[in-house]
């Protein structure tokens, strides 16, 4: 036990006297956590919309004029010619064209029915989805609105119209549970800590060995009574204990910055914190023992971490990947804390809700550890 | 041979002896093209759905056929009450639930608004709200259809999805792939490499020799442009190979913005490594520095419109989101330089200002 303390402190004076390192692993993992965690969202306001109204009449003024007050949309430019339309999407600066034919209102009244245009810079993505839904929202809102009205339209056109009869209405009402606001910052939180804390602490130990190596001093450590769980052990602890330190620091952070609710107890999860930290640190050890250089340690750190990262659920959901993808993500330990921390944090679960992830990270840890150790051989080639 | 070809020669035999760096510098990319394609989607497939029916009839039948019948549903569970979703929920058997009012199809048929109450478990906002609009729009299709027998009105909105008709997720990621890969692949191993010199005391020799300043770190960075290069070309490869991700604008075009943001990165890697002495400092530095906010800044997977305002402003000062505009533009939208010349300006003054930081801050005399 004193020989892995000794090491650790080593470790520990390395860190602390190289300000450099400190304040990168300290402060970039807080930092990025305030400003990424507003960045994660797929939430449309102000899409800029251009109007093509080729109709020109009360009912389409209307419909522009619903589109104006919604909220989703704002209306940059308006002009009867498709042509500036195409222009300003390939030029990118709008994301919608709204296109009201000509006899937009003539259709409404003789038939009850017309067609707009619809098109959406699908460039972006999904929210290229989510803009669409707000539009037909407003187009059958607005469908409702002017119905009783159509009647004095008719008389302006001078058209005959079917008799006016009782219309079924339905009233819709949505809810979302678990985050009622849908405020995606609670969700994201602690997801972004997660990732940060992991990759923070990945590199340095990952580096950790590569550099004794290259620097020499490996030989001399080789030398010395310790024995191969012992160097794992002391070299992983210093690492432990900051990324312990950033995860609790984080958490609060999260809590105080952007209200992110504690449901569930902060024990439970600083208690599986500490069995995550083990597995995550010890991949990036086990990296270490195998590379000869830095550099390799780096590529061969991000490597890993690019693919922990996106088949985490941290940006897209796991849901909706395919099955095989589903299965190799079970073996991917961030994707089994973000769930934890996510279930712990916002739906307050508890000991018995989390254990089966819980125990394939325990695994996980003690599956890293013993390989890191193994690997680690105290002879030189 | 002059000194700086011998240069050259040593940082190419540097990398092609560093098999493992060589290889997954390679792989990389390749995997990540593939990851992107078959397994990150942002769309929402399969909900599994509840619903909730105390009185069926047929025209509440006929809303549940409407959710069973769209792939965006898979209809899991026909309920006859309320009572049982918690549970449901919370053990993840379902996502999403609609609920009819008891008095549903009575309420319809004399004209009044019957309620329809949609839960979807939003512990996943992103999602949550992605399901809320999917199960609104089946509702609203039913709506429109009711209120056009009844002799209501209708608008049809006809949609089109502008250069990307089928949404597939691999056309939008890979232009921000190519970003990604080319940020990490300059920046990280041109800061790293220029560290290990020092590091290793080596740079001491390199700085004794005839060889400016300006050799020297030209002599560095070429081997990783063209390892850069090689790398757009892999992507842009398979992309069209396995994805069959169109390539609407000209080829010359988007391998030269490639080629002028690939000098972008290497001048973030090389100002990096001038002000760091240790590895791990640059290591930190470009991984930390540049992974996240690549992959959140740059509008690759979010976009950039959708934040507050405060990080659209810092957004403007990561580069990968300008690539990410001129990448789009050339490959979806089929656009040239006419259209994409804002930005290139941008991306062209961004290198020169971090060339000229970088070539200040680099000191032939050691501390």
């Amino acid at each position: 036990m004193r020989r892995i303390l000794v090491l650790a402190w080593t470790e520990v004076l390395h860190v602390v006297r190289d300000r450099a390192t400190l304040a990168q692993a300290l402060l970039i993992p807080l930092v990025q956590l305030l400003v990424l965690a507003n960045a994660a969202t797929f939430e449309i306001r102000d899409t800029p919309t251009y109007v093509v109204d080729q109709d020109h009449t009360n009912a389409s003024r209307g419909l522009v004029t619903r589109f104006a007050a919604s909220g989703n949309f704002t209306i940059v430019g308006a002009s009867p010619s498709p042509e500036a339309a195409n222009e300003r999407l390939l030029a990118g600066d709008v994301t919608m064209v709204l296109t009201i034919p000509r006899d937009f209102e003539r259709d409404l009244v003789r038939t009850r029915a017309a067609t707009v245009q619809l098109v959406v810079n699908a460039e972006k993505g999904m929210a290229a989805g989510i803009v669409q839904f707000y539009a037909s929202r407003i187009l059958v809102r607005y469908a409702e609105e002017i119905a009783p009205t159509l009647g004095t339209l008719a008389a302006s056109t001078g058209s005959d119209r079917p008799p006016q009869r009782g219309v079924a209405q339905l009233d819709v009402r949505t809810r979302a549970w678990f985050n009622p606001t849908l405020d995606y910052r609670h969700y994201m939180v602690p997801g972004i800590l997660v990732a940060l804390v992991t990759l923070i602490g990945t590199l340095l130990t990952a580096q950790n060995i590569a550099r004794e190596k290259e620097l020499g001093t490996l030989e001399q450590l080789n030398v010395t009574p310790i024995t191969r769980g012992q160097f794992i052990a002391g070299k992983l602890l210093p690492f432990w204990v900051l990324g312990m330190f950033e995860l609790s620091a984080g958490l609060l952070l999260g809590r105080v910055v952007f209200g992110v609710p504690v449901l569930g107890s902060p024990f439970l999860l600083l208690g599986v914190s500490a069995i995550y930290l083990v597995a995550a640190l010890g991949i990036g050890l086990w990296i270490s023992t195998i590379v000869e250089t830095q550099q390799q340690a780096m590529f061969v750190t991000f490597f890993v971490m690019m693919i922990y990262l996106l088949m985490s659920g941290l940006f897209t959901p796991i849901d909706s990947m395919p099955r095989w993808v589903q299965i190799v993500a079970e073996l991917n330990p961030v994707r089994h804390f973000v769930a934890i921390s996510r279930a712990v944090l916002v739906k307050g679960a508890t000991f018995r809700e989390i254990q089966q992830p819980l125990l394939i990270l325990v695994v996980f840890a003690a599956v890293v550890f013993t390989l890191a150790v193994r690997q680690y051989s105290k002879r030189t080639a | 041979m002059s000194a700086f070809t011998g240069l050259l020669r040593k940082e190419w035999l540097h990398i092609l002896r560093d098999r493992r760096t060589l290889f997954v510098v390679i792989f990389m990319p390749i995997l990540q093209v593939v990851l992107f394609g078959y397994a990150i989607r942002t769309d929402i497939s399969g909900i599994r759905l509840a619903f909730v029916d105390p009185s069926p009839d047929a025209s509440s039948i006929e809303l549940r056929n409407r959710f069973a019948a769209t792939d965006a549903f898979r209809l899991v569970r026909v309920l006859p009450n309320a009572g049982t979703l918690d549970r449901l929920f919370a053990s993840g058997a379902i996502q999403q639930a609609v609920i009819l009012d008891d008095d549903f199809a009575n309420r319809l048929a004399r004209g009044l608004p019957a309620r329809v109450l949609v839960v979807a478990d939003a512990s996943e906002p992103n999602s949550g709200s992605a399901m809320q609009s999917y199960a609104v729009a089946v509702i609203q299709g039913f709506q429109r259809e009711l209120a056009a027998r009844g002799g209501g009105v209708q608008i049809f909105a006809e949609s089109r999805m502008r250069f990307n008709p089928t949404q597939a997720s691999s056309n939008l990621f890979v232009p921000g792939l190519i970003a990604f890969v080319l940020t990490i692949i300059s920046a990280l191993m041109t800061a790293i490499s220029l560290t290990r010199e020092k590091e290793t005391g080596t740079m001491e020799i390199l700085l004794v020799s005839p060889l400016k300043p300006l050799e020297i770190i030209v002599g560095k960075v070429l081997a990783y442009v063209v390892i850069g290069f090689v790398s757009v070309l892999l992507v842009v490869a398979e992309a069209r190979l396995v994805f069959s991700v169109p390539l609407r604008g000209s080829l010359l075009l988007l391998l030269g913005e490639g080629l002028l943001y690939i000098l972008t990165s290497l001048s973030l890697g090389i100002l990096i490594s001038s002000r760091t002495s240790s590895q791990r400092v640059a290591m930190i530095g470009a991984l930390a520095g540049t992974m996240l906010p690549t992959i959140l800044l740059s509008g690759f997977i979010f976009p950039i419109e959708s934040m507050p305002w405060p990080l659209r402003l810092i957004a403007n000062i990561v580069p990968a989101k300008w690539f990410v505009i001129i990448a789009r533009g050339v490959m979806l939208k089929g656009v040239g330089l006419d259209y994409l010349w804002r930005e290139t300006l941008i991306l062209l003054v961004m290198t020169t200002l971090l060339v000229a930081a970088a070539t200040r801050s680099f000191r032939i005399r050691l501390a």
